[in-house]
């Protein structure tokens, strides 16, 4: 099969379906309404289910039961919706049940605007929801990747019973870009040893909880959870590296920034200065290792971001705040320009001493 | 080659679809591209534009700052992205809905009443394809061959009647 003209929330529904996903479960919000509405043309005609719910939070309650059964299970939102979702989420993570959340982030905070932002990477990365829990977060920047990242996001959440997250923004799930769909696959349904089936009177029960009020036993539980985090941290790291043979400085971007910052770079590189991007695909795990490996050979970092200024601190950890992190940034649904970008560039290059 | 194109006007007047137009026939012509839409909550009459891409490397941004190609269907998109368009770039102005001529003397404009073209020929929703003809006509980053191809792609087959008034304005727009 040839290429199609998707936009980045519709390619992310079918690569969904065609990862096996027959459960969805969502409430419209600008700018990810287009995969709900994908979603509820194509579920009723493989046999899947579609169902708007009266809320975000009946949403995600919704996935908690289906994960807990063993199938492929999904919601989407865009930022205000997934700060309602958090406390599920979170219950999600304590139960260990694979489920995929997909963020297409919005400016905020509050109900914020309807223009794209990368704002709700403390809230997708540190937690969001209460407890000590991770997501596995991953940071497409193009429909391609929207479409395999949900593929590869089902497989680690089935993987190491961790939920997962992608965290796109209102530029990429609005965008048309050529878009190769994967190989769809039957939804395979294998007997997993903690699934919710129905006993047939022939098994134990199984139980899915993530109440333990015993503390001895929630404190095994969160070292348990955490030794796959580490696993997780170990295995999963990914990343793009663009131009960084020779770089003596190092933006870092991720989704929609990286596709500004790659255009910032070249014209940089035709002004003679040696720079490089390294793009997190996945946000956590953190790309600690190949940062910190940068910093061996460069002079100073950038950090750009729709946003406040987030990531700029894992950038400053990844690296032991060894060389200065500077950051350029929009907020609010604004984009940087290539432009403001390169300036950034030339910023980081004058204060070298 | 790289070429930015940024179309601009009211929401309801085709905006994006002339954008999605291009973006397919690029598809087509087995191109590199992004499409790109920018818009308010309204569905009619806020403003929308739509940045479009076409490039024979991968795509890099997808917001189009600094358009080589301009088409724009009202006069706050004229006054916003006019200083955008690079030296050398190409502004196409619909003068039905615009009253005032461009100011900078270092770009090619085209100036053509396509809201009243459309009306005048019975097609009066489709000024937009009729901007875009004389765009395929007046450019050369794409031709005026396999129109048919990338209007069929746009035209859902639910809207299959409407498969030639759009060709139809394109051609108005080529030969105007």
């Amino acid at each position: 099969m040839g290429k199609v003209l998707m936009k980045g929330n519709e390619a992310i529904a079918e690569a969904a379906i065609r990862a096996g996903c027959r459960h969805y479960f969502g409430y419209p919000i600008t700018p990810q309404t287009e995969l709900a509405a994908y979603m509820a043309k194509r579920m009723p005609k493989i046999g899947g289910v579609f169902l708007q719910a009266e809320s975000e939070i009946a949403a995600i309650n919704m996935v908690y039961g289906v994960a807990a059964t063993g199938r492929r299970v999904m919601t989407s939102s865009s930022s205000p919706g997934v700060s309602l979702k958090q406390e599920g989420i979170s219950y999600i993570a304590g139960s260990d049940l694979p489920a995929l959340i997909v963020n297409v982030q919005r400016g905020g905070p509050g109900l914020g605007g309807i223009q794209p932002s990368q704002s709700d990477y403390f809230q997708a990365t540190k937690g969001g929801g209460h407890g000590d829990y991770h997501l596995i977060v991953l940071a497409p920047c193009s429909v391609q990747e929207m479409a395999d990242m949900t593929a590869l996001a089902f497989d680690l959440a089935d993987k190491y019973r961790v939920p997962s997250m992608l965290l796109a923004d209102g530029t990429i799930g609005q965008m048309m870009e050529p878009v190769e769909l994967p190989q769809a696959q039957e939804p395979v349904f294998e007997e997993k040893d903690w699934a919710v089936t129905g006993t047939k009177c022939k098994r134990p029960h199984h139980i899915v909880n993530s109440l333990y009020l015993v503390p001895e036993e929630l404190e095994k539980k969160n070292f348990e959870r955490f030794e796959t985090y580490r696993r997780i941290e170990e295995n999963e790291v990914r990343y793009e590296a663009f131009r960084m043979d020779d770089a003596e400085y190092c933006v870092v971007a991720f989704g929609i920034a990286a596709r500004v910052a790659k255009n910032a770079i070249v014209a940089a590189r035709n002004e003679g200065i040696k720079v490089g991007l390294i793009r997190p695909i996945t946000l956590w795990p953190f790309p600690k290792k190949a940062l910190a490996d940068a910093a061996k050979q460069c002079k100073g970092f950038l950090s750009v971001e729709l946003s406040m200024g987030q990531m700029i601190e894992d950038v400053k950890l990844a690296i032991d705040c060894s060389r200065p992190v500077q950051l350029c940034n929009r907020a609010g649904g604004m984009i940087p320009s290539p432009d403001e970008v390169l300036a950034g560039i030339r910023a980081l290059c004058g204060q070298e001493v | 080659m790289t070429t930015q194109i940024l179309i601009a006007g009211f929401g309801g007047q085709g905006i994006l679809f002339a954008g999605k137009f291009l973006a397919n026939k690029g598809l087509l012509e087995g191109r590199q591209l992004s499409w790109l839409p920018s818009y308010g909550p309204e569905m009619r009459g806020g403003t929308a534009n739509c940045s479009v891409v076409l490039s024979d490397e991968p795509v890099g941004s997808p917001i189009v700052n600094k358009p080589d190609v301009l088409i724009v269907m009202n006069l706050p998109s004229l006054d916003k992205y006019e200083d955008a368009v690079v030296p050398g770039g190409t502004i196409f102005v619909d003068s039905t809905l615009i009253g005032r001529k461009v100011q900078r003397n270092d770009v090619r404009v085209f100036y053509l009443p396509a809201t009243q073209l459309a009306q005048q020929n019975g097609i009066a929703t489709l000024a937009n394809m009729i901007m875009i003809g004389k765009v395929l006509k007046e450019c050369d980053f794409t031709g005026f061959d396999n129109i048919e191809d990338a209007v069929r792609t746009v035209v859902s087959a639910k809207h299959a009647d409407l498969f030639d008034v759009n060709l139809k304005a394109l051609k108005l727009g080529h030969d105007s």
